[in-house]
């Protein structure tokens, strides 16, 4: 299967390199015959990559530990699951997968694309050809998954055992669809470039595209966040490493783009703007990539350092300059086609949006280039770790969260004082009043403070479009509020999605307010002993060691350490953490023992145990006890997020039919009865 | 029958088993042993009042592990429990801590030994305040010219529109004109 598998990767090196001739020139000469030469093409990539990657995971099933990829991250004793996830467990096979994904991508545009796009589709298949090409020749030349060793080992090395987790199953596909689908959107803007028709036809073209590759990034950033808290043991969730922020980024200038493509639609601004982001967007994704990949920033998330490094920072520098060119090549073409009326608008807030958006990733990449930049500069070299990042971004975090509340209470065009006045009211008085209550309990943390009072502002703000939208519909089309609600929603899926969006942001602030407030203990135990701790919320938690009992299990020996659990006296219930020491099939330790935390989530905390070890080899048990507020939360709010994404993704929630023509058109309104064209 | 122990051989006996006494007694018989004592990783030692020490904690959160982990003191101690680094950094901070030294001179002491990378935050002072300063600094200056770009073009009279020649409209075409603007944002 492996020959199979490596004839795949050379097939689709030379499909890569036909599509992406045969797709420039059909677009160039309209010719029908090689434009249908580049979408077939397109289809063959993804066929004949389904087979690279069929061949890969029959290896791994079948413990074929020849192949050098199958021995280093599989082993006999592995579960089927994590055999499975092991495909995108190592550089070569995550090449592979990202290739493959991308293939199948790149197809589904071709395949879905609506034909009034078509003019697009031919210069689409080119880019995803390039982009497909470069990956699997960075996994044929630089890291291949089918390599052969010159012996056959009797096991495999087995997973890291952080990865055997159901999180890191889901979270490295979620995040990595992110990552990828970014590259269709880059790829219609490229075509629309070449094309030199810079309507909103393009716009339109991946809308729902851009939303997909947004809901998979904060799907996959959201997971790994959660696979962080229960796997990594430290309690957190986000710890600004270099790989984190390197996800963080595409999102940001993704969600920016997200939100300056509506001033493009509804009023024709912001071309050059929407071009450039998408530009950034992907060339971030090569970026995160290129920092996971090269070793070039240290990191706990990183692959092992290799060459492929090298490759990334050629393409990220060639296709910076390629895309540089076109778009300066186009500049005149790029004009907007509207002025905008007023400072105080929706579409001035948007901008704002937009420069606080673009500017914490900016923030954020300079926090995570600064160690390099220090060294070049100063030849010294600096550690950049969350109290910096916090410190940095925390107040961009925060003016970020007002405008949620703000752009959409501000009308398009031009908003009257009598507008802002109705509109602003209510969401105000609510923050007044949740401001004056935390004054009043005494939070001790200012920037919580602050974000608990945005927070009250902006959900003042949807509940409040929410009642409105219900309430007119209620008034004008005699439905009852529950169906006046539905269709509502139903029928504005993209305005009312957002709001949800929105809602989910505002729900991640008030989780991440939480980290302000934890308690840590550490305590030695022997069994019968006690510890107590006070939590944020006053409430006092008795933590009595019970015992440490040893069993082995599939592939690893396990000592699990209970604690018996009491909140003000009242009993909640055993909460056992573990440590982990996985064997290969022979017995033999393959890494070093892993901890398994204990965690009781609850709406208002998180009880989150540690068996950090024992003491003298005996039952007396050292714990990490931390009681940590709001986590779930966090996971509420990735959930509300996602849904809001997916009311926006719905089918048929689109622009109307008009309203494209219209775009496509130019922004003329006609008077007719006057004559005047405007 | 078993022969009777004589005088010397109980002597030998005794002594022989001294340090197996010893190592018995300094042993707590309260607590069992565990059956693979080496399946748990690194042997621990009780905690003390120095690991929960609030100073310490926060002395330990402003310093980073060497062990490439990007974690500070404070969270791989507690954290990646097969680390022996932060353990020894830990009991540095220990020693320095009782020698009398405050927070600040804990920092200095280990930049002296491990260099500036000791910390987790670059100190702010000289080139470091451009890591701090320059994000915050390029959105307010960005965010100043598009306020001021903004309000230049908004006060801007109708007629620079782009593609459109409005000048010289009556009230009532312009009344209608709003209308039809507004149709197109419903």
């Amino acid at each position: 299967m492996t020959v199979l598998g490596q004839l795949a990767l050379w097939l689709a090196l030379l499909l890569g390199v036909w599509g992406a001739v045969v797709g420039y020139l059909g677009g160039r000469r309209g010719d029908l015959a090689l434009i249908q030469s580049a979408r077939r093409t397109s289809y063959a990539l993804a066929g004949i990559l389904t087979v690279a990657v069929v061949a890969l995971l029959t290896a791994l099933v079948k413990n074929d530990f020849n192949v050098a990829y199958v021995a280093s991250y599989s082993s006999r004793n592995l579960p089927l699951a994590y055999k499975l996830s092991a495909l995108y467990g190592g550089q070569s096979g995550s090449l592979l997968f990202w290739a493959f994904v991308l293939s199948l991508f790149a197809a589904a545009a071709q395949w879905l694309t609506a034909r009034r796009y078509a003019y697009l589709l031919p210069y689409a298949a080119a880019v995803t050809s390039v982009v497909t090409a470069f990956f699997v020749a960075v996994a044929l030349f630089a890291a291949n998954p089918f390599e052969r060793l010159d012996f056959i080992p009797m096991d495999g090395r087995g997973l890291n055992p952080q990865l055997q987790n159901p999180g890191m199953v889901i979270h490295p596909p979620m995040l990595y669809l992110g990552y990828i689908s970014i590259t269709i959107p880059f790829a219609f803007a490229v075509a629309a470039l070449f094309t030199r028709r810079l309507d909103v036809g393009w716009l339109h073209a991946i809308r729902k595209w851009t939303l997909l590759s947004w809901v998979f990034l904060s799907v996959g950033i959201t997971l790994g966040m959660w696979w962080a808290y229960v796997e990594l043991g430290w309690g957190g969730y986000w710890a600004w490493d270099p790989v984190e922020n390197a996800s963080f980024l595409p999102w940001l200038t993704m969600t920016a783009f997200l939100h300056s493509v509506m001033i493009q639609e509804k009023r024709g601004m912001l071309k050059r703007w929407n071009v450039i982001l998408v530009g950034v967007s992907f060339a971030l994704s090569i970026f995160g990539t290129f920092i996971t990949r090269s070793g070039i920033i240290s990191s706990v998330h990183s692959f092992t350092q290799s060459s492929v490094g090298y490759f990334f920072l050629a393409f990220l520098i060639s296709g910076g300059l390629f895309m540089a060119w076109l778009t300066w090549s186009r500049w005149e073409l790029l004009q907007t086609e509207a002025r905008l009326e007023s400072a105080v608008s929706r579409e001035a807030s948007f901008f704002f949006n937009n420069l606080l958006l673009v500017g914490m990733a900016f923030s954020v990449l300079w926090g995570t280039m600064f160690p390099i930049i220090s060294e070049l500069v100063r030849g010294t070299q600096v550690t950049v770790g969350p109290p910096f990042f916090n410190q940095v971004n925390i107040p961009i975090g925060l003016a970020l969260l007002a405008l949620t509340g703000i752009g959409p209470l501000i009308a398009w065009r031009r908003a009257s004082p009598q507008n802002l006045q109705r509109h602003f009211l209510v969401p105000v008085a609510l923050a007044a009043l949740v401001a004056l209550g935390l004054v009043a309990i005494r939070l001790s943390d200012f920037y919580a403070g602050v974000a608990l009072t945005l927070a009250a502002f902006v959900t003042g703000t949807i509940v409040q479009e929410f009642v409105r939208g219900t309430g007119a519909r209620h008034r004008l089309h005699g439905e009852n509020y529950a169906l006046a609600f539905a269709r509502l929603v139903g029928r504005n899926r993209r305005r009312y999605g957002g709001y949800i969006v929105h809602l989910g942001i505002v729900t991640y602030f008030v989780a991440f307010t939480g980290q302000a407030f934890n308690q840590n203990l550490e305590a030695s135990l022997k069994p019968g002993e006690s510890v107590t701790m006070r939590s944020a919320y006053g409430d006092e938690y008795t933590f009595t060691h019970v015992g440490v009992s040893q069993y082995e299990a599939l592939n690893r020996f396990v000592s699990a350490a209970s604690v018996d659990v009491a909140r003000n006296g009242q009993r909640v219930g055993v909460l056992t953490s573990e440590k982990r020491q996985h064997v290969d099939s022979f017995g033999r330790p393959s890494f070093e023992p892993s901890t398994e935390a204990a965690i009781r989530s609850t709406l208002r905390e998180d009880l989150y145990v540690i068996y950090a070890g024992a003491v003298n080899g005996t039952e007396e048990a050292v714990y990490r006890f931390t009681i940590n507020p709001l986590v779930a939360w966090v996971w509420i709010g990735g959930a509300i997020l996602v849904f809001g994404g997916m009311i926006t993704l719905w089918p048929g929630g689109g622009p109307s039919e008009r309203s494209i023509q219209r775009g496509m058109e130019g922004y003329q309104a006609k008077l007719p009865a006057a004559g005047v064209g405007v | 029958m078993t022969a009777p122990i004589g005088r010397r051989a109980f002597l030998w006996s005794a002594v022989g088993l001294a340090p197996v006494a010893v190592v018995g007694a300094a042993q707590d018989t309260s607590v069992a042993p565990l059956w693979q004592p080496g399946a748990v990783g690194r042997p621990r030692g009780a905690i003390t009042n120095y690991e929960n020490d609030p100073f310490i904690i926060d002395v330990e959160r402003r310093l980073r592990c060497t062990c490439g982990c990007n974690l500070d003191i404070y969270t791989c101690r507690t954290t990646d429990f097969t680390c022996t680094y932060s353990p020894q950094l830990h009991r540095e901070v220990i020693g320095l801590v009782e020698q009398d030294k405050s927070g600040e001179e804990i920092l200095a002491a280990f930049v002296a030994k491990y260099g500036e990378t000791a910390l987790m935050a670059p100190p702010k002072q000289g080139f470091n305040w451009a890591g701090y300063l320059l994000p915050g600094i390029a959105i307010t200056i960005v965010g100043v010219i598009l306020a001021w770009v903004l309000l230049r073009r908004a006060r801007r009279p109708a007629t620079a529109a782009a593609g459109a020649d409005v000048a010289g409209l009556s009230a009532e075409e312009q009344a209608r004109l709003g209308a039809a603007l507004d149709r197109l944002e419903s």
